[in-house]
């Protein structure tokens, strides 16, 4: 069996609102291994994001419940004192590349500073010996390293994007998490963007845990797929398996709605919308809109483990 | 007498001749700095019933040719001209009844919609403003599109706010307004980029419905290839502030002869699990400044399969490597 890179476990976020607790990440479990890329996807309000938080331990204030374990390597991270999160693990071990990365640059400092900032923090090098491994990493992302003398107005979008990512990487972590990281970017600067991520992942053995609502995007860098709904995980699938032959209900629907340029067929889309996750059914969650719901959907089904690895959540394949 | 009426019916709804739309930069308020030219020799007949989308990334151009079809911006150079008549020549009370045949459906569903006034009140204030004050024909109305765009039951969603609305629900709104004029040309800007997969799908269906109930002359604009396949009959591919290739969609999907229109092609996946094992053929650098373009072609510095001596000195004009799909690129001269 390899090693596992991280677990998460029985893993809630609830958060408080005025009407009630949102149950944004309602019992997560999985695990990757090593050099795994994982592809998490789901339309907006699912709870990729909090899903997110919840991993990295950025939570916001109004936390109604966070429980579970979340294991990386030997650490279980939950368990840290938050000093020692922060010291030990956020940034050294695993780091974020957020959504809406144009906007994540300070305006004020010079890239190279922003980027090797992680190093003087995390790990106490001298701004000198941190600034020389930031040109390492901008190398590595294809970026000239004049730039890290410059300020975030100066780069376009995509070097932007490429500024962010060299700042995920260079402490070296055992985890990356892309948030989004293509959704604000032009065809052509979010398919350079994925060539990137695709070098990093085959010349440095990278694991990343790549979040996104685009399906086509996912394929180009992802091992396997995890599908989210309504604050549940409803399928987790090798790519092959899932870009070829979804078995969810709601992975076949989301497949068939996503165009696509080479063959041309028929689109479908789900009526309905997404639960509300103040109030979510007690059933299956994606009964409503299920074209294939009967009796035992009144029930929450659990995650069933198929032979081929597969695991589904949904009575179809008990 | 038949021929007269085949002709009116051929005749283009919309004449795009030469156009050109230049923002001046300023420098110290009066000094005069160049211009942005963000629309530079557009032409094109678009005629009724017909979807035409316009493709290119952010900064070629496309927004600015939607509006200045709108009337929104005054042309720097060239015209447009609507049903024969030229929007040049257009005065302040004919230019608001020629905007009563165009609905803008814009990108963003939630900005585009104002946050304090009800549907009902939102989609009144077209009809006040052009002259529809009958309170009866103003309800009659708001009804009819609301059943079109699936808003239903109607008086559910009448008295509602925008944010009360999800983001399908309220770009149905958006769509709703642009409709309730009884355009004959609508503009959508990226109508369904904010929104996820599923319902995109639902909402460019139901565009597409309307357009065919309607005989609609739609002008879409997308950065998103793959959705132009099933929602237009011509593709415009823009790059820096011309369109280079035009072609029906079947065609330019089978045979994309601008270098540029390769490349995007080449640029977007489809949900495949052999794509993580390959790179893409991405060509280098990024979309050229349109206060000082390249000289000749536009795409030069960037094209692999650029012509020395000729490509950079002389730009392009439009050839027609086959029957209606035209390329403006001397590869195919």
């Amino acid at each position: 069996m390899e090693e596992k890179l991280l677990q998460v476990k029985d893993l809630y976020l609830y958060f408080r609102t005025s009407q009630g607790a949102v149950q944004a990440v309602d019992g997560i479990n999985f695990e990757m291994a090593r050099d795994d890329a994982l592809a998490v996807i789901g339309e907006s309000g699912c709870g990729k994001t909090s899903l997110i938080r919840a991993i990295l331990r950025l939570l916001p204030r109004n936390v109604h419940t966070y429980k579970g374990s979340v294991v990386l390597l030997d650490t279980d991270v939950m368990k840290l004192s938050e000093e020692r999160f922060r010291t030990n693990v956020r940034w050294r071990r695993m780091s974020l590349v957020s959504q809406a990365a144009m906007n994540a640059l300070n305006p004020v400092i010079r890239v190279g500073d922003q980027v090797s900032e992680p190093l003087v923090v995390h790990q106490g090098l001298s701004k000198r010996d941190a600034l020389a491994q930031a040109a390492e990493v901008f190398r590595l992302v294809g970026v000239s390293t004049d730039f890290l003398s410059r300020y975030a107005f100066e780069l376009s979008g995509g070097m932007r994007q490429r500024a962010i990512i060299a700042m995920a990487l260079i402490t070296k972590p055992e985890l990356v998490i892309l948030d989004e990281p293509t959704s604000a970017l032009d065809m052509l600067t979010q398919a350079n963007i994925m060539n990137v991520l695709k070098g990093i992942k085959r010349d440095l053995q990278q694991s990343f845990i790549f979040i996104t609502h685009d399906v086509a995007t996912t394929s180009e860098l992802s091992d396997r797929g995890v599908v989210m709904y309504a604050g549940h995980i409803v399928e987790i699938s090798s790519a092959e398996q899932f870009y070829l032959n979804p078995f969810h209900p709601y992975s076949q629907k989301l497949m068939a709605s996503v165009p696509t340029l080479k063959v041309r067929k028929e689109l479908e889309f789900i009526p309905g919308q997404p639960p509300s996750l103040l109030n979510p059914p007690t059933g299956c969650r994606f009964a409503e809109r299920c074209h294939r719901r009967f009796d035992m959907c009144e029930q929450e089904p659990p995650m069933f483990a198929l032979e081929d690895g597969r695991q589904v959540k949904c009575w179809l394949y008990k | 007498m038949q021929t007269q009426t085949l002709d009116t019916q051929n005749q283009p709804i919309l004449e795009v001749n030469d156009l050109r739309q230049w923002f001046e930069l300023r420098k110290f308020v009066f000094a005069r700095a160049g211009y942005v030219r963000a629309v530079d020799g557009v032409s094109f007949r678009l005629p009724r019933g017909e979807a035409l989308a316009l493709v290119g990334e952010s900064g070629s151009g496309k927004t600015t040719l939607a509006r200045t079809i709108l009337g929104l911006y005054k042309p720097t150079a060239g015209d447009v001209i609507f049903e024969g008549l030229s929007l040049s020549k257009l005065k302040h009370r004919k230019m608001r009844e020629y905007r009563s045949n165009l609905g803008y459906v814009q990108q963003d569903p939630y900005g585009a919609l104002p946050p304090f006034m009800s549907l009902r009140g939102i989609l009144t204030e077209p009809m006040k403003i052009n002259g529809i004050r009958d309170k009866a024909e103003q309800d009659r109305r708001i009804r009819e599109v609301f059943e079109e765009v699936k808003l239903t039951p109607v008086d559910n969603y009448i008295t509602k706010f925008p944010h009360m609305l999800s983001g399908g629900q309220q770009q149905r709104v958006v769509i709703a307004r642009a409709m309730i004029l009884r355009p004959k040309l609508i503009a959508a800007d990226e109508p369904v980029s904010m929104l996820d997969a599923s319902v995109r799908v639902e909402i460019l269906r139901l565009l597409r419905r309307i357009q065919e109930e309607h005989n609609l002359a739609v002008i879409y604009i997308t950065h998103d290839l793959s959705t132009v396949r099933y929602f237009s009959e011509r593709i415009f591919i823009m790059y820096a502030a011309k369109t280079v290739e035009k072609a029906p969609v079947e065609s330019l999907l089978e045979h994309h002869f601008h270098p540029y229109t390769q490349a995007l092609l080449a640029a977007i996946p489809d949900p495949d699990p052999e794509n993580a094992k390959r790179f893409r053929d991405i060509p280098p650098g990024e979309p050229p400044s349109l206060v000082n373009p390249p000289s000749g072609c536009r795409f030069h510095p960037r094209c692999p399969q650029s012509i020395d001596g000729l490509c950079e000195v002389d730009e392009p004009p439009e050839f027609e490597p086959l029957p209606g799909h035209t390329v403006e690129c001397w590869l195919y001269k």
